[in-house]
């Protein structure tokens, strides 16, 4: 349904490029609903934030705050490679596999040190993602395909490695990699921190470099950009490399914080990932989207998950269905700014 | 600068090129003529490294090359603007106008100082003036092909191709663009030149080579050769011939009704088109003139449904018509063939059939069920009368010519019987035989008793073309031509003319 409207909204777009319009000063209200397309969500969480400390004491305490960051930060660094993916105009379905994957290897590796703990799931995860980017770049299949098979294919090795997932590899407690999950820093977690870290790094290269210039070239639209010399495969194969090192390094930290690689985690992390990325503000069709939208996707889908567990007298089962009507009502607006802009 | 021997490139079932040979010397301005299917855009494709040719050399500089990807012969310093816009709509004037070249400062971060100063710079040397960090998409095609133009030039490019760069610019952007190429001739660059305007290549082309059939026929000085021998080579006829058939195919005049079946009056849209008003009879060919950017293309998406009106009325056949309403329009019998069939028109990987079947399908259709018999008698009338060239209706029409994708779109648009078609750039780009066929088309239709509107930026099309012209500036109706004023020299004075404020219907 989602990738439906997705491509309502590049139909309109295209379109807006062959009104002979005037080429200066756009409306006040078309670039209302630029900044409402761009904001829209930051806006709905503060809005959010504000209700729920209203309704809840429980709400704006340092314990719950510091949870929903810790918890938010693993899904953050999955969502920021997808992020990458998804302005390419892709998709990457493995990521929730080889999230699990990623924390049962640093887990397993850990025992050998924290050097192997980390590198580890990031070889593998980095690997698999190279794989799904040359499949996607050279042979033209359908990254929605690729992607699907490297994650039943990753899940497939992960239950290898734990015999069908019986065992569970434990991490040292007082192991130099179990304090990367575990201890605090100015009363913020680690991993928050490598979180925020990767994101600034992230934003200065999708902003700042050549690489990320490609990036948006390749989703905004592709024959165009090859016709540039932009080197399309090769962007498209370091996206998908990037997002499987991100689901692997996000496992890692995650079996860090557990101090054990759990391996039923990570199943419909792919579609979490995707609503965070796309409630941030990406278009579904590439070519358009920031980090920043994504880190408060991220934090709007926390703190509703919160919201209800708070509510107590809700089954927690209903995260995923106001999450998904969120996603619904996101899309819808999306498409609605989109065509605004159109025709103003 | 740039030679290629023996060239042969083919695909299947098509062989695009033959034993091409082809040079590009420096400072000089090098025109590639054909029809349509001719090889010029193979050839293009080829030499700036989008396919790889099946057997001949290439030379740069006396040295031998054989470009891989789009970025090697851009390396190798060929640089080429496309006929259809070619960048990225999301992406900023000035990152599009840097993608991959742009400024970087410490850390080899982009500095976007730098790079929108420059960008400014350079759009404000071609005299474009556009804020450059806002999207391209905001910008009218005009501006946006100045920027792929300046693209191209920025670069160090020491052969510069271009695609029918003047498709979608207005006289005074052609001005910018030939002083450019000028420029760009003295400073010793290799320029490709592909038009299939006939002025354009005798204004600024030094030498020509004309493709036939994938085959070189001509190659020499331009300035030797002229116009009908030069048309005669395109089309592979003899004079005699082509000066018979003059160079428009329209007639030019035809039985028109007392009554308007169409009239819209005061269409108003905020910055676009203020208190258009235009009356439109059966068996009649309104042409609407005037500049990129006049309104022209927005009167006719006003009165299509297409473009949502501020204020003002459409009445068909006596009826008011509900306005910015898509389907509205098609019910009351207004079909609008866009200007940009690419990407507002055809469906590339849909047959001919369906493509044709497309917009007419709910009259087709009982208790929802497509009635097969029907569309294959519609298709294949209209696949005879519009003399549309297919292997068969199945074929996609990614796979035909232009001017063939345009008359499938027309043949969609007339299966659904209107009684006003609006036509607006119906021949842009399509080569000259095919132009003709759809000039000859547009004149039956009218005389059948169809009320055309016809938008144009050839002027020898318009007025040839049209029994009337409505002339547009800045979004108002200047002037009608009529009668013995229907002129290019009357629609030149009329686009020149200082602004009276009232209006001419």
């Amino acid at each position: 349904m989602t990738t439906g409207t997705g491509e309502a909204t590049m139909g309109t777009d295209t379109a807006a490029t062959l009104t002979d319009g005037e080429p200066l000063g756009a409306s006040r209200s078309e670039r209302l609903s630029a900044l409402a397309q761009q904001h829209g969500a930051l806006v709905t969480l503060v809005v959010a934030m504000l209700v729920a400390s209203l309704s809840f004491d429980t709400f704006l305490t340092g314990d719950n705050l510091e949870n929903m960051a810790l918890s938010s930060a693993f899904l953050a660094v999955v969502a920021l490679g997808m992020t990458f993916v998804i302005i390419t105009g892709g998709i990457d379905l493995s990521v929730g596999s080889l999230f699990a994957l990623g924390g049962v290897l640093a887990a397993w590796g850990s025992r050998y040190g924290t050097v192997v703990a980390l590198l580890l799931p990031l070889a593998v995860c980095g690997l698999i993602g190279l794989v799904n980017g040359l499949l996607v770049a050279r042979s033209g299949l359908a990254p929605f395909i690729v992607t699907l098979a490297a994650m039943l294919g990753a899940r497939g090795l992960l239950l290898a490695l734990t015999d069908e997932g019986s065992r569970t590899y434990l991490v040292a407690k007082d192991s130099f990699f179990a304090k990367l999950g575990q201890d605090s820093l100015l009363g913020v977690g680690v991993p928050v921190w490598i979180t925020l870290a990767l994101f600034v790094l992230g934003a200065v290269v999708l902003r700042r470099t050549r690489f990320g210039q490609y990036v948006y070239a390749v989703g905004g639209n592709e024959d165009a950009a090859a016709l540039m010399g932009a080197p399309v495969a090769r962007t498209k194969v370091s996206v998908y490399a990037l997002s499987g090192l991100c689901a692997g390094l996000a496992g890692a930290l995650n079996a860090a914080w557990l101090v054990s690689g759990v391996t039923i985690l990570g199943s419909g992390m792919e579609l979490e990932a995707i609503s965070a990325v796309v409630i941030g503000g990406c278009l579904l069709t590439g070519g358009f989207g920031y980090l920043s939208g994504t880190l408060v996707g991220v934090a709007l889908l926390k703190v509703i998950q919160n919201v209800i567990n708070q509510i107590g007298s809700l089954d927690s089962a209903y995260q995923q269905v106001v999450s998904g009507a969120f996603l619904a009502v996101v899309v819808v607006a999306q498409t609605w700014l989109g065509r605004r802009q159109r025709v103003l | 600068m740039l030679t290629v021997t023996g060239l042969c490139k083919t695909f299947p079932g098509v062989r695009a090129l033959s034993d091409v040979d082809f040079t590009a010397r420096a400072g000089e301005v090098h025109a590639l003529v054909g029809e349509n299917g001719a090889g010029k855009s193979t050839l293009i494709k080829v030499l700036t490294g989008v396919y790889r040719p099946d057997a001949g050399e290439m030379a740069c500089d006396g040295s031998p090359v054989r470009f891989h990807t789009p970025l090697q012969a851009q390396q190798a310093g060929i640089s080429t603007i496309y006929q259809e816009v070619n960048l990225v709509p999301l992406m900023s004037v000035a990152r599009n106008l840097f993608l991959g070249r742009e400024p970087r400062g410490r850390l080899g971060l982009i500095d976007f100082r730098r790079m929108h100063r420059e960008a400014d710079e350079t759009l404000r040397g071609l005299g474009i003036r556009v804020d450059v960090r806002r999207p391209l998409r905001e910008l009218g095609v005009g501006a946006q092909q100045m920027v792929a133009l300046a693209r191209a030039v920025a670069v160090d490019a020491r052969v510069v191709v271009m695609d029918e760069p003047t498709s979608s610019l207005e006289p005074r952007e052609v001005r910018t663009l030939f002083d450019v190429i000028r420029t760009l001739r003295e400073r010793g660059i290799a320029v490709v030149y592909v038009s299939h305007r006939m002025d354009e290549l005798y204004e600024i082309c030094d030498a020509v080579t004309v493709l036939r059939d994938g085959r070189v026929v001509h190659t020499g000085r331009l300035a030797g050769l002229d116009r009908l021998r030069l048309v005669s080579l395109m089309l592979g006829r003899e004079i005699g011939e082509v000066g018979r058939e003059g160079r428009t195919k329209f007639s030019g005049s035809h039985a028109i009704a007392d009554q308007p079946v169409l009239a819209a009056h005061d269409l108003t849209v905020r910055h676009r088109l203020s208190g258009v008003s235009l009356a439109l009879r059966p068996g009649e060919v309104l042409g609407l003139g005037g500049l990129l950017g006049s309104g022209r293309s927005e009167t006719a998406k006003a009165v299509a449904g297409a473009l949502p009106v501020d204020s003002g009325r459409v009445v068909v056949a006596g009826t008011p018509v509900r306005t910015g309403s898509t389907p509205a329009a098609i019910r009351a019998g207004i079909s609008l063939l866009p200007e940009d069939r690419k990407s507002e028109g055809i469906v590339p990987g849909l047959s001919v059939r369906e493509n044709i079947a497309l917009a007419a399908l709910p009259s087709l259709t009982r208790f929802g069920l497509v009635d097969d018999a029907r569309i294959d008698r519609i298709v294949d009338t209209f696949m005879k009368r519009l003399r549309i060239k297919a292997a068969g209706p199945h074929q996609k029409v990614g796979e035909l010519s232009g001017g063939n994708q345009q008359k499938v779109l027309l043949a969609r648009w007339l299966a659904l019987q209107p009684k006003v078609l609006l036509l607006d750039e119906p021949t842009r780009g399509i080569d000259v035989g095919a132009k003709a066929e759809v000039q000859a088309l547009v004149d039956e239709l009218a005389d059948e008793g169809l009320a055309v509107l016809l938008i144009s930026s050839d002027p020898e099309e318009l007025i040839e073309g049209s029994d009337r012209v409505l002339v547009l500036k800045d979004g108002a109706v200047v002037r009608e031509l009529t009668g013995d004023a229907v002129t290019e020299d009357e629609l030149m004075r009329a686009i020149a003319a200082v602004p009276s404020g009232g209006h001419d219907d």
